[in-house]
């Protein structure tokens, strides 16, 4: 049988074309259908696309490299159901470019923390975490504080989103920078901005109500996350949980 | 197979030398910096202090610059040394392409460069070991294409009738890290202006596209590359040929075929859909085999030669780095079993897998085939100690004992703590509680990379002084023959 691979050890390109068909079928197999199969993606009700403050507050998640120490998906376990909420459904991150669910938790997972603390918490524990948490380990992100946010090309963004595969209409890009200016602002009006972006919290996130810091977009990321879905029941997770003794 | 013993002797004029010294050095110079920054990172997480408020040397910007420093500057530097060096003597071909050798080498620290100073700078693309952004992606691509080119070229122009099988496992890891890379790095930037792209992929098809890279980062890059070393240096050193031809044969087919589908163990129990869990799994389950197959064939490469093991600490080191090898691809398959990966999943344990295959594997390798290379490239008779090897060798294989032990234990006892209940039926510890009992291990891990490094130092020390063709006095360990690889 060894005799047949002789050709093969003497001829380069045959050694090269046959490397290439070996490794390129398991990518094929797993990666195409999760593009076809339909299931793959839930159908649920409630997912919108970042809005602009939001989405300016998730590339600096992603360029702090937050992903390095913090989870975004939350697996099905008892004990994660119950430590951090109904667990991660794959359209909670259709619109995630890219993907941030992590592959360690040095510090908890993030995927429904949205509502969990207030914007003033998470003023005072993004510039000195151990002001609130004794014990923890993250590092202090107090420049956040004081960087005023850079978004005169915040519609570039929604664009290059949208070419990518996020549905941005046309409104969204042309308004990008006056309803980023306006989620930060608590005196603004917001009705245009809730009707594009549901659910979408306002207000001044850092407290400093005069200006758009790198610190507000952040807290208004945070403050989002895992609270687009709608579930259809109440969740029932510490019900399950009585006294067993 | 003994065409790499046959092709032992240098004829500087045959043979680009230059250029495997210039990697020899940048391997070792990138070494030193990835393993410091990762030292750095391991008290970090002790000593929160250490973040100093300072935006690049915050954890979350000098993580990917450590494991892109190890990964692709060090074993990267690593794997362009040992594949031009050994293409050239087992083809007994001069490189191809000319001065297209100077352009991988340049081209390759300024992609190192350009990503490091981004990351520090917060250019990232968010993705695991995938961190440099469309621009520095683009230029690494035009890199690689040429490396392939050199080495393809070297291939065809070979004096030897066949393939060595260094080569096979060389080329497999070109070729593959080539349609890896351009398939996960795929992204649309903002504007040509603009250092920032956003990926093509979302959620997760995003998720699972970046682990069927990730892990195959570590199948290609760190595997079938480090086996090509593995299928040359240890026969020389050993002065053996390869245990078994037919193995290798079925090894190599076998691990390049079933490292393809491994990626999704990295996404258990997670959105991903279960069938491709599953079928992750077993195929990570499967990949046991031949990667065992790859550790038989070099250890046992030894037969007949035991006794080196005892009076050649070079040996000793690649030998060792095959027995890591085997012992993080058990470790792999176990903790790609869903049952267990439920413990394991988001703790240290990954981090000590990791880093078991990565300091006691690749690394040993590396410094076994830098040891045997430099005396080689720089025309000395041999290394300027061997007592300095040994001792290297010793402290960075104690180095690695308490760094992965610490991480079994913190990462066992994280993953436990997280699902503990009371007696009520309640969590038993909030999430800071485990944080905090991770410290002492944390103390530990940190120690042991100390260790790794202050080894590193030494190695870097010896190869200096070989370099300039020093040799220390008294040498109680060894003769000075037992560097010449003894006629097989």
């Amino acid at each position: 049988m060894f005799r047949y691979h002789k050709p093969i050890e003497r001829n380069a390109s045959l050694l090269l074309v046959l490397i290439l068909i070996v490794v390129s079928i398991g990518g094929l197999v797993e990666i195409a259908p999760l593009f076809t199969i339909e299931t793959t993606i839930e159908k649920v009700r409630g997912m919108r696309p970042y809005s602009p403050l939001e989405l300016a507050g998730r590339n600096i998640y992603v360029r702090e490299g937050c992903y390095t120490c913090h989870s975004q998906m939350i697996r099905s376990f008892r004990d994660e159901v119950e430590r951090y909420g109904h667990y991660s459904l794959a359209a909670e991150s259709m619109y995630d470019h890219p993907f941030q669910w992590g592959s360690k938790r040095n510090g908890p997972d993030l995927a429904r923390v949205g509502g969990r603390y207030s914007n003033d918490w998470h003023a005072a524990h993004m510039i000195d975490p151990r002001a609130v948490v004794p014990e923890s380990i993250m590092p202090s992100y107090g420049w956040l504080a004081t960087a005023p946010l850079a978004f005169d090309d915040v519609a570039e963004h929604l664009k290059t989103n949208r070419a990518v595969g996020v549905p941005y209409d046309e409104a969204m890009i042309e308004a990008a920078a006056s309803d980023l200016a306006a989620q930060a602002d608590p005196n603004a009006d917001h009705a245009a901005l809730l009707a594009r972006y549901p659910k979408a919290l306002v207000g001044d996130f850092d407290g400093k109500p005069t200006e758009v810091t790198e610190l507000d977009a952040m807290i208004a990321y945070l403050q989002m996350l895992g609270t687009l879905v709608e579930f259809e029941a109440p969740q029932q997770a510490g019900a399950q949980n009585a006294p067993k003794e | 197979m003994i065409s790499a013993s046959q092709a032992a002797t240098t004829t500087p004029e045959r043979y680009n030398d230059a250029v495997v010294r210039a990697h020899v050095i940048a391997t070792v110079f990138w070494g030193l910096a990835g393993f410091i920054a990762g030292l750095y990172l391991a008290l970090e997480l002790a000593f929160p202090a250490l973040n100093a408020d300072l935006p690049f040397l915050s954890f979350g910007r000098l993580r990917p610059l450590h494991t892109s420093a190890v990964v692709f500057a060090f074993g990267g530097n690593a794997l362009l040394a040992t594949s031009f060096h050994v293409v050239q003597r087992t083809c007994r071909a001069r490189l191809f392409g000319g001065p297209l050798v100077w352009f991988v080498f340049l081209g390759y620290q300024l992609f190192i460069c350009g990503a490091a100073s981004g990351y520090l700078l917060g250019i990232t693309e968010g993705k695991e070991y995938a961190e440099p952004e469309w621009f520095m992606d683009a230029w690494l691509t035009l890199v690689w294409v040429v490396y392939l080119l050199v080495f393809l070229g070297t291939l065809m122009k070979r004096k030897e009738p066949h393939i060595y099988v260094a080569n096979w496992f060389f080329l497999a890891f070109i070729v593959t890290v080539a349609m890896l890379h351009i398939v996960n790095a795929m992204s649309w930037p903002v504007s040509f202006t603009s250092t920032k792209s956003y990926s093509m992929f979302a959620g997760v098809q995003d998720a699972l596209t970046q682990w069927w890279y990730g892990h195959n980062a570590v199948g290609f890059f760190l595997t079938a590359g480090f086996l090509g070393m593995m299928y040359y240096f240890i026969p020389k050193q050993a002065g053996r040929p390869i245990y078994s031809y037919r193995l290798s044969i079925i090894h190599f087919w076998a691990l390049i075929f079933l490292y393809i589908w491994a990626g999704p163990h990295h996404l258990h129990y997670t959105a991903l859909p279960d069938w491709a869990q599953t079928l992750g799994m077993t195929f990570s389950v499967m990949l046991w085999m031949p990667s065992w197959g790859g550790m038989i064939n070099g250890i046992m490469t030894l037969s007949g030669a035991w006794d080196k093991l005892r009076t050649d600490p070079v040996l000793r080191m690649m030998v060792t780095s095959v027995a890591f090898y085997g012992m993080s691809t058990f470790e792999g398959p176990l903790m790609s079993i869903k049952a267990v990966n439920a413990l394991s999943h988001y703790t240290d344990w990954t981090v000590g897998h990791v880093h078991s295959g990565a300091l006691g594997w690749v690394a040993f390798v590396s410094f076994g085939a830098m040891y045997h290379l430099v005396p080689k490239l720089w025309g000395r008779e041999r290394l300027y100690s061997l007592k300095l090897v040994n001792l290297h060798f010793w402290i960075a294989t104690i180095g690695i004992v308490l760094y992965i032990t610490a991480m079994w234990v913190s990462g066992i006892m994280q993953g436990l703590m997280w699902r503990a209940y009371d007696s009520l039926g309640f969590l038993q510890y909030s999430f800071v509680e485990t944080v905090e009992a991770m410290h002492p291990f944390y103390l530990i891990r940190a120690l042991g990379g100390l260790l790794f490094v202050i080894g590193a130092v030494i190695m870097t020390y010896n190869l200096w002084r070989t370099a300039r063709g020093d040799v220390r006095g008294s040498e109680p360990i060894a003769a000075p023959a037992r560097l010449a690889p003894s006629p097989a």
